[in-house]
């Protein structure tokens, strides 16, 4: 019909445009990134120059926040992944009331300002430790940890509703054959209830280390006097701003890329693998049939 | 809990609770009922902690309804605080607006018209700005529209002279909305996806209006995508705090920021914690009333 | 070596909801035992606590003599065969073979052996590799099968584990588990609601209704004599006539009914004063064109003739309007009557049995 398409056209012109708008910048900023120009554009355009990406390698503040930041987002998910795979399985094994309960408190920190999350944390370790006057030593003061103990206490969050979906896939039946068989409780942990969630802890585990990795509002108030590469990007641009950002960004852009095409690639084959099984179990059954019939 | 010994036997279930006890506890409740409490004690050097000025004050909050009135609210004279607060409150509305304008058909596009093949690479396009952090966003968006940026230098191209982009909270909000858009989009693409076609084709089949269909067909099964979407993207607004640093020009500042100056330049934690709990606060209010206005529940937060 | 399985007096409640009530049998070891009943009878919940995931309210369950009580279902020596066979679906076929020999610490070369060999028994040879989504439904049945018996249970048992195939592979896969069992020699406790089913492969069989086992017998004691109203209509057909006990001797009685007196037998723990119906299996009834002398009989006109393959069902209508079954030999050379025929309903004293109602709680097994 003239009308479906003429709407459908309508609507890709659209999605076109926010699709520049969404990337364009983006583009602006990798473009800022080689421009000869002290501060940070594309126009006007100086010359090519890779001088923003020297600098960059030679700024110790930035490598120092690079390490932070890594070690941040490997405790946040060492932390996260168990304690969200764990709510996820009480969550499931809960009814009614009580599950809609926890759930909600699971789910409050997602909506919780990372201000408000920060402050907190830092409050709360801060108040532990005076009774004991150690309220100036660690672990209660400002600090990497901190920062790691908030940001856990929302991404914990993300990866509990990712398992929680894949556990809806989960026959509980099977947890009862593999007890009847004689597996210990472990045992059905490890080898039938884990396995199915493996896709989803993964997802979890990446969800997390991403999410770490960008977070700023948490990390500013509890991180103390380190620096990661948030609030060190944060900071210059209020202090003063070089293409050596951009060359940052750059580099983040880029990796980003090549992860959402990594991340197709493998999609596309899962999907494949699916499809030749299903062919398979379908000649499976109309053998059978015939066997079955003659 | 019978349930999860039975599943999972005594040790499993031990370790499963303690592990969800110290976050739910230790990460999740104890110190947002630390900030409660901070938030009303005063600040007091170290010497006189626990001391006998050390008691329970609204002292902080007062801080908050105080100071000169300049400004106006419906007639009420108000502080300077108070007067970033609403329009914090308001321009975070204007963004979450915006953003469910922009996104809603963006949504259904992506749910419903679009072909098959071509969805997995608009998503993988859509989701690289997502995974680059939001610093990057923001910052990405100061270089565009900064005087001098390529913005204006297009826009200069063609004859229309240079636009201050970056004055009073336009900025903010531009910058707002390119960063959370996305919280929006996502959401709500996952409720109508779940929306059977053959409804929307009966709809259709029985004469109804594309207007028509929309709301009375999709957008009602929208309604909790509209409604985390709205909730994000207010949260995430109201408490952001690197986009109107970046982005506001010097006499207009955001909440969060305020906040900020308690606890850096200060080092008053105290009142910073009860602007702290305000801001919490009212994002809870929002929380609250969307669900209510909606009729959701609150298991409608999915990624 | 299978063992006795023994429910003495074993109860089960939800709440309020009694699904099992003082059920009383013990299964002897070697033997295939079939529960046999309608949806929500009670057979599942017996199948549970005998495989340990709940544990009676009363009663005690004893497997080989021993008290099953607080021994969790992996202690227990049962192995399940569950309705949707819950196969892993993330292990190849031989995983799922071992499975109960790897969690007993058996060393990988010995379990791949074990299930090469339990493969050749129910006949899938080869497929130790594959991976469950690649097989069939029947396919799948036979590793269900071949993972229990890999940890040489005491006691099988089996939940409705026919359900889901088509009819021809139900039947043929009939005659497999009945020989599997018969060459392994382990205790079987089936259950199904087909009674075909379990007059077919068991050597006795357990009627249960609303969680009460109301007769246990070989095949031929529960289809030839039901112990009352509710066994003799699960199993096989009946024409029932109401009516009152009026006389009669020994084990013979007088049945007053709208047709006219019958002579009929007590059915087994009925006397002449219990309220009782009359059961007469359609193979033993006949239709003749006039009332022979000193045999029941009752006029009837014939409504329909189905031809049901080798016999024929005969339905034909009483003065009340009631439809009763004639069932008869497919004989070309013997036609049936046709619709509209007003014939008599024939049937010998012998085969019309008087018997109550379901048992409310249990007699005796």
């Amino acid at each position: 019909m003239n009308n479906n398409n003429a709407g459908r056209l309508i609507l890709q012109i659209y999605m076109g445009i926010f699709l520049v708008f969404m990337l364009a910048p983006l583009i602006v900023m990798g473009g800022a990134a080689v421009n000869d120009s002290r501060f940070p554009s594309v126009y006007p355009w100086k010359g090519l120059t890779e001088r923003w990406f020297i600098d960059l390698w030679n700024d110790p503040r930035m490598w120092t926040s690079i390490r932070n930041t890594i070690f941040v987002a490997a405790s946040v998910v060492a932390l996260s992944v168990p304690i969200g795979t764990a709510g996820a399985i009480l969550l499931n094994s809960l009814q009614a009331k009580a599950r809609s309960f926890v759930y909600g408190v699971m789910v409050a920190p997602i909506l919780t300002p990372g201000a408000v999350i920060g402050i907190s944390t830092l409050l709360f370790w801060n108040m532990l430790g005076r009774p004991i006057g150690a309220q100036d030593s660690l672990p209660f003061i400002a600090g990497l940890h901190l920062s790691v103990l908030g940001q856990v206490s929302f991404i914990a969050a993300y990866v509990m509703l990712l398992v929680l979906a894949r556990l809806q896939s989960f026959d509980p039946g099977l947890e009862e054959a593999a007890l009847d068989l004689g597996a210990s409780h472990a045992q059905v942990m490890r080898r039938v209830l884990l396995p199915h969630l493996y896709p989803a802890i993964g997802a979890g585990a990446l969800i997390a280390f991403f999410q770490s990795v960008e977070n700023f509002n948490i990390t500013l108030f509890t991180r103390g006097n380190s620096d990661t590469l948030t609030v060190y990007v944060g900071s210059k641009v209020r202090t003063g701003i070089t293409p050596t950002i951009n060359a940052l960004a750059l580099c983040l852009i880029v990796l980003t890329v090549i992860g959402a095409i990594a991340y197709e690639i493998s999609r596309r084959r899962a999907a494949a693998r699916e499809r030749a099984e299903a062919r398979e179990q379908a000649k499976a059954e109309a053998a059978e049939l015939q066997a079955a019939g003659a | 809990m019978r349930e999860l010994v039975r599943r999972y036997g005594v040790t499993l279930s031990g370790i499963i609770l303690a592990l969800v006890g110290f976050w739910l506890l230790a990460l999740v409740v104890l110190p947002n009922l630390s900030l409660l409490n901070v938030s009303f004690r005063p600040y007091l050097p170290v010497d006189q902690l626990g001391g006998p000025d050390d008691h329970y004050t609204l002292r902080n909050y007062v801080t908050f309804v105080s100071g000169d009135p300049a400004y106006y609210f419906l007639g009420i004279p108000i502080s300077i605080h108070v007067n970033i607060f609403l329009l914090t409150i308001l321009y975070s509305s204007v963004v979450t607006l915006v953003s469910l304008a922009i996104s809603y058909p963006l949504a259904y596009y992506l749910a419903k018209v679009v072909r098959a093949s071509n969805a997995p690479t608009l998503f993988a396009l859509l989701l690289i700005p997502l995974w680059v952090s939001e610093i990057l966003r923001s910052f990405a968006w100061f270089i565009v529209l900064a005087y001098q940026g390529p913005l204006n230098a297009m826009l200069g191209m063609v004859g229309i002279g240079p636009i201050r982009w970056i004055s009073g909270f336009n900025g903010v909000i531009i910058g707002l909305v390119y960063t959370y858009i996305l919280f929006m989009l996502f959401p709500i693409y996952n409720a109508i996806t779940s929306l059977d076609s053959n409804q929307i084709e009966a709809a259709r089949d029985l004469g109804a209006s594309v207007v028509r269909t929309h709301r009375r067909v999709i957008m009602p099964h929208a309604k909790p995508g509209i409604a985390s979407g709205c909730v994000m993207v207010f949260m995430l607004s109201a408490g952001s705090i690197i986009v109107p640093t970046v982005l506001a020009s010097p006499g207009s500042r955001w909440f969060t920021q305020i906040i900020q100056q308690w606890f850096f330049e200060g080092q008053d934690w105290n009142t910073g914690s009860a602007y702290a709990f305000l801001l919490l606060v009212l994002c809870t209010v929002f929380v609250s009333v969307m669900m209510r206005v909606m009729n959701v529940r609150l298991v409608d937060i999915a990624k | 070596m299978s063992e006795d399985v023994e429910l003495a007096q074993v109860s089960m409640d939800f709440g309020q909801f009694r699904a099992v009530n003082q059920v009383n049998v013990t299964i002897k070891a070697g033997e295939f035992f079939s529960f046999l009943g309608p949806s929500g009878c009670g057979k599942t919940t017996i199948l549970r606590m005998v495989s340990g995931f709940i544990d009676p309210t009363e009663g005690v369950v004893r497997i080989g003599g021993s008290d099953m009580r607080g021994i969790g279902a992996n202690q227990r020596p049962t192995a399940l065969i569950f309705q949707n066979l819950a196969l892993f679906p993330l292990m190849p076929v031989w995983e799922n073979i071992a499975f109960g020999l790897e969690v007993r610490g058996v060393d990988k070369a010995k379990r791949r052996a074990k299930a090469d060999e339990l493969l050749r028994l129910v006949d899938l040879p080869g497929a130790a590799d594959k991976k469950i989504s690649q097989l069939s439904g029947g396919q799948k049945q036979r590793v269900a099968i071949a993972r229990a018996l890999a940890v040489e249970p005491k006691v099988m048992l089996l939940d409705e584990p026919l359900s889901a195939l088509d009819l021809k592979l139900r039947q043929h896969m009939r005659a497999e588990l009945r020989a599997i069992q018969k060459r392994t020699g382990v205790t079987f406790i089936y259950i199904t609601h087909d009674q075909g089913e379990a007059l077919a492969m068991s050597d006795r069989v357990g009627v249960m209704s609303q969680g009460v086992l109301q007769q246990v017998g070989t095949p031929n004691e529960i289809y030839n004599a039901p112990r009352n109203g509710f066994v003799a209509s699960f199993v096989g057909e009946n024409n029932i006539f109401t009516g009152t006990v009026t006389g009669g001797e020994g084990n013979y009685a007088r049945f007053e009914t709208a047709f006219g007196t019958f002579l009929t037998r007590l059915g087994p723990g009925v006397d002449r004063n219990s309220i009782v119906k009359l059961y007469v299996r359609p193979e033993h009834s006949t239709l003749q064109s006039s009332a022979p002398q000193g045999k029941n009989s009752l006029p009837v006109e014939v409504s329909e003739v189905a031809f049901e393959g080798n016999f024929i069902n005969i339905h034909c209508r009483d003065d009340q309007g009631k439809i009763h079954q004639v069932q008869v030999q497919n004989d070309p050379s013997n036609p049936p009557p046709q619709p509209g025929a007003r014939l008599y309903l024939v049937f010998p004293a012998e085969h019309a049995v008087l018997l109550s109602d379901s048992a409310q709680v249990q007699g005796h097994a």
